[in-house]
């Protein structure tokens, strides 16, 4: 049965469902029970922003607090997934994951490699991504370009509810480390999500607009601020197509050229730094394996090349907006259609 | 304002929020008779004529080609003669379109979900409280969606009521059992657990199998069959099509197996993939379609035949699509002797949609005699 309910609710449901059917699904992380020690009920917090709340009541001791040491528990989860758990460790802002490179891009994603493929290690790392939250420089990064550049890593940041369930229930089946990337900003974004269990594959992209005089290439909250764009262009006759990446590795380069051969104009739009981006990347893809589809350059919506600055306007101005969406959209079609 | 009426956008199945207008099909001052096809809508999912709930004479068109409107936005505006031009600028300029939020109310009690054997079943009840229901039963790996365009304009002059099956739609990933009979069975008990006696059956493909055993099982239970396209009136099927479709697990297997349902393989749009493909992720569906389109369909064969053993003590109405590349049109030679059979040339598997306002003539003629 389908019913509406907002992306924070999509990823608890996802952790429970799974918790309850696979006992090899364990969740740790710091205040993700948050209750441990205090008076009252022992899941009262359910992590920062209560994505875990009531799951601690359900599944008990797999659900962990650990202690403020991210080196420390996200290498404990790599290990059990090693030993043959299945676990999902909140990062909390993934803008912490300075402190667990080795964990991660040195452990994690190069054991399958290193072991002749023998070693598995199906670990789910997720926390907030993105700016928007008045949260400063060193919680509202878009990190998703450095997870995405090493090899054995897979990332995926939604964009709906929907998918947030899906993607994150497949996560936790997949074999290899994913990092799930959750926008802060659209933990209270709601939309018809079934009540059982599904899964979308890691990989495919998702055509979330039809159109045929621009593509709009993008993923997680910038998808929002696309068909905010989509709708102002319409007005005036221009039809933009918006392609929403859902997984930034693997990437499905399918669908990327698919539309960029359909529409012959490309706007990549990333909340991302702009130097080696998910926008640069998709761009050069298009540049070399489409530049015969393409009637006008390739244009790019990303964040400055600046920290995510915490004063309130400065922030605004520093995520990109429908109006730079609508500009570029422009820019790429030089006014034609 | 009595004598002006006005054309509405429509709404088809529970999703639709807006839709497009193609084209206009008829001129200023046509004078529209109920059932006219006047103009052509298309909606995220597909593209069908809007026929005339209404008579007049047609003054002005309010939506031009190209636009895209909320359900209920005023289309055109019909009035007698007599009325004047301004009578009818100031009908257009005061219209408001009612909220979508009326529509949210709607939804919400359209849905209903009812506990049969322990599978929890989804159905929808629409129309008049009183007289004999229409009761449609959709086919494999279909849900009540596939009588978007037939549910409404039936809903006029009969209660009707349509269900997901047992393991289809947003009902329980479960099946009471593998072949026809048992979910024909479960039909009925379905059937009893929402106080239905007896019903005109509506039933597409597997589901027309599914509502001839219902008669044979329980004679009295049926007061007509409407059959479309249906199986069990012969023994051939494109099993590679069942097959396929329960597998395929990307847009881009699954497109080409939806493509084969229609004679107009563009009816197939984004929206009726991704729609598809959302139920099929479902935790179980593949296992269970696979399990049940073996056991029904298996090696191009299907197991049981009931629309052949149907005797006359009921009318039967049989509808087929001659460019059904699922089951063959030629099955209709084996129809029974006293039923009524209509075969389109221009319609694949799912005439009821292709064809939907013919279907739904075909339909009330059959069960109002």
């Amino acid at each position: 049965m389908a019913r509406k309910i907002s992306m924070k609710q999509a990823i608890n449901e996802a952790l429970d469902l799974e918790m309850s059917a696979d006992p090899t699904v364990i969740c740790l992380g710091e205040d993700i029970v948050g209750g441990a020690g205090a008076d009252g009920e022992r899941d009262a917090w359910g992590g920062v922003l209560g994505v875990t709340k009531g799951l601690y009541a359900k599944h008990g001791d797999r659900l962990m607090d650990t202690p403020l040491s991210e080196s420390a528990y996200i290498g404990a989860a790599i290990g059990a997934a090693n030993c043959g758990m299945r676990p999902v460790a909140e990062l909390m802002f993934l803008d912490f994951m300075g402190v667990c490179f080795d964990q991660m891009f040195n452990q994690a994603a190069k054991f399958k490699y290193m072991f002749g493929g023998k070693a598995h290690t199906p670990v789910v790392i997720r926390g907030m991504v993105g700016a928007g939250f008045r949260a400063a420089a060193q919680h509202s990064q878009m990190l998703t370009p450095l997870f995405t550049h090493i090899p054995g890593l897979k990332v995926v940041c939604p964009s709906t509810p929907y998918d947030t369930k899906g993607l994150l229930i497949q996560s936790i089946r997949d074999n290899d480390p994913v990092i799930f990337c959750e926008h802060k900003n659209l933990y209270g974004f709601e939309g018809e999500v079934p009540e059982g269990s599904y899964t979308i594959p890691l990989g495919e992209a998702n055509i979330v607009r039809d159109g045929k005089d621009c593509s709009i290439i993008t993923y997680g909250l910038m998808v929002h601020r696309s068909l905010e764009a989509a709708a102002i262009l319409a007005k005036e006759g221009i039809e933009v197509e918006i392609l929403d990446l859902r997984t930034l590795s693997p990437l499905d380069v399918d669908s990327i050229l698919e539309t960029v051969e359909k529409t012959g104009r490309l706007v990549c739009v990333d909340e991302a730094n702009p130097r080696c981006s998910i926008a640069s990347d998709v761009s050069s893809i298009v540049a070399m394996h489409a530049f015969k589809a393409l009637k006008g350059p390739i244009q790019m919506v990303t964040a400055p090349h600046t920290p995510v600055p915490f004063s309130p306007i400065l922030e605004d101005l520093y995520i990109p907006n429908a109006a730079q969406i609508v500009e570029a959209v422009k820019r790429a079609t030089g006014g034609k259609k | 304002m009595a004598n002006i009426t006005p054309i509405v956008m429509p709404k088809w199945g529970l999703s639709m929020q807006e839709g497009t207008v193609t084209s206009w099909l008829v001129e200023v001052g046509t004078q529209i008779k109920v059932g006219m096809p006047i103009l052509e809508v298309e909606t995220d999912k597909i593209a069908n004529a809007v026929e005339a709930p209404d008579p007049g004479l047609l003054r002005k068109k309010v939506a031009s080609d190209g636009e895209l409107l909320p359900v209920k936005a005023l289309l055109g505006v019909m009035a007698d003669s007599d009325v004047t031009d301004a009578e009818i600028d100031e009908y257009v300029a005061s219209y408001i379109t009612p909220s979508s939020d009326d529509d949210g109310v709607e939804e919400v009690s359209a849905n209903t979900f009812i506990d049969v054997n322990g599978i929890n079943i989804r159905y929808v009840k629409r129309g008049a409280d009183n007289g004999v229901p229409i009761l449609f039963i959709h086919g494999f790996g279909g849900d009540l969606d596939n009588w978007l365009f037939n549910i409404d304009s039936l809903a006029d002059k009969h209660p009707v009521i349509a269900l997901d099956l047992p393991g289809h739609g947003q009902s329980a990933i479960k099946l009471p059992g593998k072949s026809i009979t048992d979910l024909a069975k479960f039909v009925i008990d379905f059937m009893k657990a929402i106080n239905v006696d007896k019903a005109h059956l509506v039933g597409h493909s597997m589901g027309g199998a599914v509502a001839a055993k219902i008669a044979l099982l329980d004679a009295n239970r049926v007061a007509t069959l409407n059959l479309i396209c249906t199986a069990g009136l012969g023994e051939d099927i494109n099993s590679s099509y069942t097959h396929g479709f329960a597998s395929s697990e990307s847009k881009r297997e699954l497109k080409p197996f939806l493509e084969l349902l229609f004679a107009d393989s563009s009816l197939v749009g984004r929206q009726m993939v991704d729609d598809v493909l959302k139920y099929k992720r479902l935790d179980g569906v593949t296992n269970l379609l696979l399990e049940l389109g073996s056991a029904l369909f298996g090696k191009g064969k299907q197991s049981e035949q009931p629309v052949k053993e149907l005797t006359n003590k009921h009318k039967i109405l049989i509808i087929a699509g001659e460019k059904d590349q699922i089951i063959p049109p030629q099955h209709v030679k084996n129809a029974p002797s006293h039923a009524k059979v209509e075969v389109f040339s221009d319609a694949g598997h799912m005439t009821q949609m292709e064809k939907a306002n013919e279907v739904n003539k075909l339909i009330i003629g059959h069960v109002s005699d």
